[in-house]
């Protein structure tokens, strides 16, 4: 068995690096994510600097991406948007990701009827129309930030939950775990210390393609405006505000769309590659 | 068989009951009250007209009881009347809805698996090629892009400056004195769109899935057996490899199920179709709780359905699971 | 049509408003060929909403209003000067003690089914009005009637117990027939989904979440109108709407200020469509809870109107299609008084009267403060409204120049009117008012109107208001009711209850194919059987 670390620098790093397209999700996500912490510097106007005599300018040398129906720079917004739109994807995801882990390796470990149950209540959240359920409670609760990102993730941990299940349930079975047993390791510390690890694999990957989801979703929310409110930018809010004026405002369209389908697209892409790079059976 | 098939007939009880506590729940966290919206800032209707309307709706007994009131009706299969102003039963508005959506929704499926599969066969067995990369890259940006954009894109494109396609809705305005195969014509032109912007996402999940499900099973020994004996690669591919390939795709069929029912609000808004997306957005901003509570009850209920369906095709599709639990 | 001043929410997209004041109207294109007025086509406008109800006794929302205002007819109606003029009444007399009206029906009119109209329909419509079981808006008005009585088939006479101005206006309401509803629960009738009505168009189809259709009244009795059918899409995304206005699948739409101005001027677009702009019968306020401490000092509200600059929201918001509002009254209309003093835009002035109201010093944020606390309020709008987004906004900006922190909250409005508005829990709120033409707004100023659920939601009471109000709406002399009116719009600009943003202009669209189109100080909707289409370029 080799030890985690040097698994990690020796197996999977290199795989990654094979997968040109793991490589070039990667090397967005550490774009954006740099942009996003780096955004005061970036910009020249501010996010909310209303400009009630500028509205709706094409993009020009003064506002690279135009400006928005108050007369506000649309850069600045996209990458002040950055902010909001990361920070809803990894909160959701990490939610997700968090319950279904824990009740993944929980049903799996323990199995019998908490098993059972656990299973459940999986099948029951399965079955309800996920996007149906966000909205719902969107809208009778509140449109805010917060409110979105715990309802995105807690309709989103069942598929972690069965895939980490799934793990842990063949890996409870293996000797070194039988081992471990006998030596009297307490449970917690065999879940935590010996499970988890090796069981985490697909919880990794629906991090990235949850990250990628959570953004998807905000923008879904945002048209039917339900989403972050503004004046916080998201980019589902600057692309929901320019829909009317699609022929005439297509930066208003462009530019924040081209923002998520990049965004979105990288953190699959690297999700993928996980996975590919994860998985002992897929032939290199 | 018959075992496996009571154990999960039984397993739906319990299942459904937790289904319409969470519906309940759900549906009770609003601050707001269905009879306010009734009568918006409209003082004419006096004290005593909002008591009466809360006693008419139930609004006034405590939480429990409404809840098993309501789920009283619910085995007697009655929804209730909406509480919009034109107060029409439940069921009806979502019978009148459902067939749009399913149908919508079955197409979008159908025409997902038809393309998605020759995708994935295609991408798996030109492996690592530009083709592959291509078809890769192409899929994924399908998932990436949102599906407002995309569909308002489009349909400026095909329906504005191309005029090729027509915008929204279902049917040409005087269709209804169209012959039959004209009628079927136009209204697959007003779906072509629609259809299209919907497929087009799951598409990647659905043919990366297929890919490395072919490449699972081109790798297995029996394959290579088959290659040995001198069959032909064409014979390889459809004949022995895809049938084992198929296999899982089955369940991916299976979880599609939810979204048959779960229409899309947002496709539905944008291209006018009257479906149950539209009419759950519609009831869930007026606040309109029957309706809210019968969206998500039909859809849970059929969704559970149709996976105890695609379950039984699977376990009659994998002999495995027909005979018997296999090793825990 | 009632009387009262009715909250309308303020959709995303405009519908087409009917009422509304003198505007130069833009030109028509002119065509050249035959252009005689000829009977056929289809009008085909969007809306974004279906409609609830077709029974305008128990609708309240614009669509269901829309279609049910082809079908049925008041006792009156407005003219296109905004007068009110006979329509199912031939005429009507007002005793000299302003009590008693009488109306003499017309003649000879059927509802669409065949049966005749007469009395007993009118009768049966105030009894039901008023009825308690009623789930209806409209009760209000005919309350105030002391007696009625029909002394024969076609006479119909109204006693109230005091004079009541609106009260003509009030019988513009729907006459609904008694011969199908009497004697019968009218919240489960048929003609809900089934309209049956005297109108100029008689229901068709209504094919639910897709369209409703109307087809002409050959019968009716003012003419049978020239386009045949009548048709209402039902689109709910506005963008989409566009599309289909573009590529010629809706005839007519009310366009946003964005649009009117930036992306229908090419002659693509005017080849095809004659716009239209008028002032619309709405204003758009910022309405200040007067319980609270910060706003109970008048010069503070005064200030934070000196603050805000008007015409850049017009300019940004409205790209220029409205003009100001200094008072509940909108210019052009016969009770407005042109000598209202507004208080202009001058930040300097808002900082005097401010630091009069003991708010001197700033915090390090540059925000003013008094014993310690910061000037900080939030405004409270319904979701869904763009513009009033937009022009928060912009307020916000502009009060952050004078030292005034504010915070935007956008509510969903079912839990707007519950939670904030109807328990007076908001520091500010930004809404707007649809007026009718008769000036009465009893039920927004008057303080006996300031209990939960009631119009007058910001708590005003001014003695001097209530007894003006009084007197304008129980006397019939205009002369004495524009002194009434005038005096209050006075002591509005005074006391700004609110502070009064702006009239949008209303900015329809409609075919280029469809001839009679006149704009006049009641909008384009007045005459609509009148519109029509030359044989040559009839379309459906």
């Amino acid at each position: 068995m080799i030890g985690r670390h040097s698994y990690f620098r020796a197996v999977f790093l290199p795989r990654m690096a094979h997968n040109r397209f793991a490589v070039a999700g990667a090397i967005v996500v550490l774009l954006m994510l740099a942009v996003a912490l780096l955004a005061p510097l970036i910009v020249r106007f501010g996010p909310n600097e209303i400009n009630a005599w500028a509205v709706l300018e094409p993009p020009s040398l003064k506002h690279w991406f135009g400006t928005d129906d108050l007369g506000r720079d649309v850069f600045s917004r996209i990458i002040y948007g950055a902010r909001i739109s990361l920070l809803v994807g990894f909160a959701a995801a990490g939610i997700a990701v968090l319950i279904g882990t824990i009740l993944g390796l929980t049903a799996g470990f323990y199995g019998g009827w908490i098993d059972n149950i656990l299973m459940r209540i999986v099948d029951i959240m399965f079955c309800f129309p996920t996007f149906f359920l966000i909205l719902a409670v969107i809208t009778f609760l509140r449109p805010s930030i917060w409110y979105i990102m715990i309802v995105i993730g807690l309709t989103g941990w069942m598929g972690v939950a069965r895939l980490v299940r799934a793990e842990t349930l063949s890996i409870r079975e293996m000797d070194y775990i039988m081992a471990a047993r006998c030596i009297g390791c307490s449970d917690r510390r065999i879940i935590f210390r010996h499970i988890l690890p090796n069981a985490a694999s697909p919880a990794l990957v629906a991090a990235s393609l949850g990250i990628a989801g959570a953004i998807l979703t905000e923008s879904a929310l945002s048209f039917l405006g339900i989403g972050v409110q503004p004046p916080t930018p998201s980019w589902g809010n600057i692309l929901t505000s320019g829909k009317d004026y699609i022929e005439f405002a297509w930066w208003l369209s462009l530019f924040p769309g081209l923002a998520i389908l990049v965004t979105v697209l990288a953190y699959n892409l690297l999700g993928e590659g996980i996975r590919d790079a994860l998985d002992p059976r897929v032939k290199r | 068989m018959t075992r496996y098939l009571l154990k999960r007939i039984l397993m739906l009880i319990p299942l459904m009951v937790g289904i319409t506590l969470i519906t309940f729940s759900v549906v009770h966290l609003a601050p707001g009250e269905p009879v306010e919206m009734q009568m918006a800032m409209n003082p004419k209707v006096g004290k005593e007209a909002r008591e009466r309307l809360r006693k008419f709706y139930g609004l006034d007994k405590p939480l429990h009881e409404q809840y098993f009131t309501w789920v009283g009706k619910l085995a007697r299969l009655d929804l209730g009347r909406s509480f919009s102003s034109d107060n029409r039963p439940v069921k009806d508005k979502i019978t009148e809805r459902l067939p749009i959506t399913l149908s919508l929704n079955i197409i979008a499926l159908v025409l997902e698996f038809g393309l998605a599969i020759p995708i994935g066969i295609l991408a798996a067995t030109h492996r690592d090629t530009w083709l592959d990369k291509g078809i890769t890259i192409f899929v994924f940006v399908g998932f990436a892009v949102p599906t407002f954009w995309l569909a308002l894109l489009l349909m400026y494109l095909f329906g504005v400056k191309l005029n090729w396609l027509p915008i929204s809705g279902l049917h040409t305005l005087g269709s209804d004195g169209y012959g039959m195969m004209r009628y079927i014509g136009d209204m697959a032109r007003h779906l072509c769109m629609p259809i299209l912007v919907a497929s087009f996402g799951s598409l990647a999940g659905l043919s990366r899935y297929m890919r490395s499900s072919m490449l699972n099973v081109i790798r297995q020994d029996y394959i290579t057996t088959a290659r040995a004996k001198g069959l032909s690669e064409r014979v390889v591919i459809y004949k022995h490899a895809l049938r084992n390939a198929l296999l899982p795709l089955i369940t991916q069929a299976g979880l599609a199920i939810p979204g048959l029912i779960g229409g899309s609000v947002i496709f539905e808004t944008i291209y006018a179709i009257p479906g149950m997306g539209q009419l759950f957005y519609q009831a869930v901003m007026s606040r309109d709780y029957p309706v809210v509570m019968g969206i998500v009850i039909i859809g849970a209920l059929l969704t559970l359905i149709g996976n105890l369906v695609a379950d039984v095709c699977y376990a009659l599709a994998d002999p495995r699971i027909r005979e018997g639990r296999g090793a825990q | 049509m009632s009387t009262v001043s009715r909250l309308r929410l303020l959709l995303p997209a405009i519908f087409l408003v009917i009422n509304a004041c003198t505007q130069s109207p833009s030109q028509p294109r002119i065509v050249g060929h035959d252009d005689k007025p000829a009977y056929g086509d289809t009008l085909v406008e969007g809306t974004i909403g279906d409609a609830s109800t077709l029974i305008p006794l128990l609708a309240t929302d614009s669509s269901s209003h829309a279609v049910a205002g082809l079908v049925y007819n008041g006792l009156v109606k407005y003219d296109k000067d905004l007068k009110i003029v006979g329509d199912l009444a031939e005429s009507f007399d007002i005793a000299p003690d302003g009590l008693t009206i009488t109306f003499h029906l017309r003649k000879g009119v059927k509802w669409h089914d065949g049966a005749p109209f007469t009395a007993r329909d009118v009768l049966y419509t105030y009894q039901v009005t008023i009825d308690p079981k009623t789930p209806t808006a409209y009760a209000e008005d005919f309350k105030q009637v002391k007696s009625i009585a029909a002394p024969d088939d076609h006479t119909v006479r109204v006693i109230y117990g005091a004079p009541f101005a609106p009260a003509l206006a009030s019988w513009g309401n729907g006459i609904l027939p008694a011969h199908l509803l009497e004697g019968k629960d009218i919240t489960k009738s048929p003609l809900a989904r089934a309209p049956v009505g005297t109108g100029p168009y008689r229901f068709k189809e209504w094919v639910a979440g897709q369209k409703i259709v109307l087809e002409s009244n050959h019968d009716y009795f003012e003419g049978r109108p020239w386009i045949e059918r009548y048709i209402y899409r039902i689109i709910p995304d506005t963008s989409t709407m566009y599309m289909e206005l573009k590529a010629g699948a809706v005839d007519m739409m009310g366009l946003t200020p964005v649009q009117y101005a930036r992306q229908t001027t090419g002659t693509d677009f005017t080849s095809l469509f004659n716009k239209y702009r008028y002032p619309s019968s709405s204003y758009v306020y910022l309405g200040y809870n007067l319980r609270h401490p910060l706003f109970r000092d008048k010069r503070i509200r005064q200030a934070l109107t000196a603050a805000i600059d008007k015409d850049e929201l017009i300019h940004g918001v409205l790209f220029g299609m409205g003009q100001k509002a200094v008072g509940p009254i909108a210019p052009g209309r016969w009770a407005y008084n042109p000598n209202v003093r507004d208080i202009a835009y001058d930040p300097k002035h808002a900082a005097e009267l401010l630091a009069q109201a003991g708010w001197k010093e700033k915090n390090s944020d540059g925000i003013l403060v008094k014993d310690g606390k910061p000037f900080s309020f939030t405004i409270l709008t319904n979701q869904g409204n763009q513009q009033r987004l937009l022009t928060a906004q912009i307020i916000q900006q502009r009060l952050k120049f004078v030292g005034i922190d504010v915070k935007i909250r956008i509510v969903e409005w079912a839990t707007f009117l519950k939670e904030f508005v109807d328990k007076g829990n908001f520091e500010t709120v930004m809404l707007g008012w649809t007026t009718s033409p008769d000036p009465d707004m009893f039920d927004v100023w008057h303080s006996s109107k300031t209990n939960p659920g009631e119009l007058n939601f910001i708590g005003y009471k001014n003695a001097e208001v209530d007894r003006l109000l009084v007197e304008g709406r129980s006397t019939f002399d205009m002369e004495k009711r524009k002194k009434a009116y005038f005096r209050i719009q006075d002591i509005m600009a005074e006391e700004q209850p609110y502070t009064f943003l702006y009239v949008p202009d209303a900015l329809p669209a409609v075919s280029a194919r469809i001839r009679g189109v006149k704009p006049a100080a009641a909008g384009i909707g007045y005459n609509q059987i009148k519109w029509y289409v030359p044989k040559a370029e009839q379309v459906y």
